[in-house]
């Protein structure tokens, strides 16, 4: 067995009045330490489905009818529930899709890393603090916000809270599901740099999905693109950006609003 | 050639917002600083910025949602504030961002076309002038009038949404945002259709944007703004072509690009982001011209 996220001819099906709908078929794929994985495709190809399942946090009526998913070697699937709530977050952590939306409005800051904190680990109130600040910190907002709410940050400030929460328990794995999708360019630019350079420090994995190819071939090492449920081509980023073989590639490549012409004298972080 | 007087004309326009915080004290937001632009008939300016630039509160005022601090905006040369409501709103019809929210979802897409038909064109045949509205967008008729938004994909929405605006015969759109929440695959197509509407139907577009990228496939002109000012204008091949001001670059550098992996270690962007927010808050003292309509902003 290689890599620490090995998913072998996952099946996720959604119950329906009907027939189930197959929205994930029959997906193997691996994530090796330190490793970036971009999983590329249009929505309702099935990649958030595999975000979910690969935690095991699917709902009815999805459910996992056929495959594998282990983790460092151990069977994810089968895991029991209290086992399940200890790996999750502290092993494999998610930034989920719109996740300026996914911290809770009604609660500070420090409240949310409190709680987190408190459901992994026997921590006092101070200790917590201290570790929010850090995490915070860590990802450049001073720690003085830790007693704001999130509708007084900005999207920008929101999107790092929500990476410093699943960074703080130092997971292996980091799901990112379309992290950058809501914000604007240079922001967006920001926070994967901030990513990428705290992936350097920390040392994770990344599992990251994104419509958005030209994004997700500057941060990932291999590229995934599905189609209808399918992995239809899976190799280095610089084979997928260069030689894309499967003609689903070409046409995502080619529906690409990319700028024509270079420009002169751009700032680029080279 | 048509005639000259721009279909939207800004005029040294200016917003400040009041804020009254329940506790503490009242402060004033400059949401627009002495803003000049215009829109010539049947050409698209693409208005690019941040997330608080002022970029939508252009659009909301032209759209008459709240008034000017100071400043006019004509449209076709007159003061729209001395328009009457329901001619001038029927010639100005905005697109949303959100294709998902823009749209009720308890009734069909027969409905929401129907209804500004019957109201604004009541002496067509509705079915044949539903049937060319359907056309105009690119939505097979018999497919979708009679399903309901949840059952179209998020680009089909928002063509409904396009529907709508060319129902009531609008002669400009603004459109906010009207591809960020749609999938990088069918942003392209939504653009294109944006350009046939404008080609095919003389259509005047302001085309509300973060994307820079986007903005050469549609528009004439672009705009670029940052703190409710206007940073540069101008040509869009020469202002993304040939940026001028710091913020336009880097705008520009930040687009995604495939072949620029991100690397560790290298704080310069965040630096230089840092940098170039601070110069191009303060204020703009003037513009100075770099090319044939391209002008800078001198702070």
């Amino acid at each position: 067995m290689t890599g620490l996220l090995s998913v072998k001819d996952l099946r996720v099906e959604y119950l329906t009045d009907t027939t189930p709908f197959v929205a994930v078929r029959d997906v193997s794929f691996d994530i090796a330490d330190n490793e970036v994985l971009g999983l590329a495709g249009e929505s309702g190809c099935g990649k958030s489905t595999i975000a979910f399942a690969a935690m095991r946090l699917q709902k009815p009526p999805a459910f996992i009818s056929r495959g594998t998913i282990h983790f460092d070697g151990q069977d994810v699937l089968s895991m029991p529930v209290r086992d399940l709530r200890r790996w999750r977050w502290s092993e494999c952590a998610m930034v989920f899709q719109s996740a300026m939306n996914s911290l809770n409005p009604v609660m500070t800051i420090f409240a949310q890393f409190h709680d987190m904190l408190s459901a992994h680990q026997n921590i006092s109130r101070s200790a917590a603090r201290a570790r929010a600040a850090d995490m915070l910190e860590m990802v450049g907002i001073a720690p003085d916000r830790l007693d704001s709410f999130p509708h007084q940050l900005s999207g920008g400030m929101r999107q790092r809270v929500v990476l410093a929460l699943a960074l703080t328990l130092r997971p292996r794995l980091l799901i990112m599901d379309e992290p950058t999708t809501a914000l604007d360019v240079v922001v967006q630019r920001e926070i994967l740099q901030e990513l990428v350079s705290l992936k350097e420090k920390l040392g994770f994995s990344v599992l990251f999905i994104t419509h958005d190819l030209a994004l997700m071939a500057q941060v990932s090492d291999r590229i995934a693109v599905m189609l209808r449920g399918e992995i239809v081509e899976i190799g280095t980023t610089e084979k997928v950006v260069t030689s894309p073989q499967h003609p689903y590639t070409r046409d995502l490549w080619a529906a690409m609003p990319i700028l024509d012409a270079p420009v002169h004298e751009a700032p680029h972080a080279g | 050639m048509q005639d000259n007087i721009p279909i939207i004309a800004l005029e040294n326009l200016s917003k400040t917002f009041e804020i009254k915080p329940v506790f503490g004290a009242r402060r004033q937001v400059h949401a627009l600083r002495n803003i000049s632009l215009d829109i010539p008939a049947g050409r698209s300016l693409a208005l690019v910025g941040e997330s608080g630039s002022g970029k939508s509160t252009i659009g909301r005022m032209i759209l008459r949602h709240y008034p000017p601090s100071s400043g006019v905006i004509r449209f076709r040369g007159q003061d729209i504030t001395t328009i009457d409501r329901r001619i001038y709103g029927r010639s100005v019809q905005m697109v949303f961002q959100d294709p998902f929210a823009a749209l009720n979802p308890a009734h069909r897409v027969r409905h929401h076309l129907m209804r500004p038909l019957l109201l604004h064109q009541p002496d067509r045949d509705p079915d044949e002038a539903l049937r060319a509205l359907l056309r105009a967008v690119d939505l097979d008729h018999a497919r979708t009038v009679d399903k309901y938004p949840h059952e179209l994909s998020g680009g089909q929405r928002q063509r409904v949404n396009f529907a709508r605006a060319l129902a009531v015969n609008a002669r400009l759109i603004i459109a906010d945002e009207p591809t960020s929440m749609l999938d990088v695959s069918i942003r392209k197509s939504v653009l294109g259709l944006m350009r046939d509407l404008k080609k095919e139907m003389g259509l005047s577009i302001l085309y509300i944007t973060h994307d820079i990228a986007t903005a050469q496939y549609l528009a004439e002109d672009t705009a670029v703004m940052f703190g409710g000012q206007i940073v540069e204008r101008g040509p869009t091949g020469d202002v993304v072509g040939n940026p001028q001001h710091p913020y336009t670059r880097l705008l520009r550098a930040a687009i995604p690009d495939p072949a620029i992996r991100l690397r560790p270690g290298t704080d310069s962007f965040a630096r230089q982001v840092e940098e170039v927010r601070r110069l191009a808050t303060t204020a703009v003292i003037g513009m100075s011209v770099v090319g044939s309509g391209h002008l800078v902003a001198e702070h």
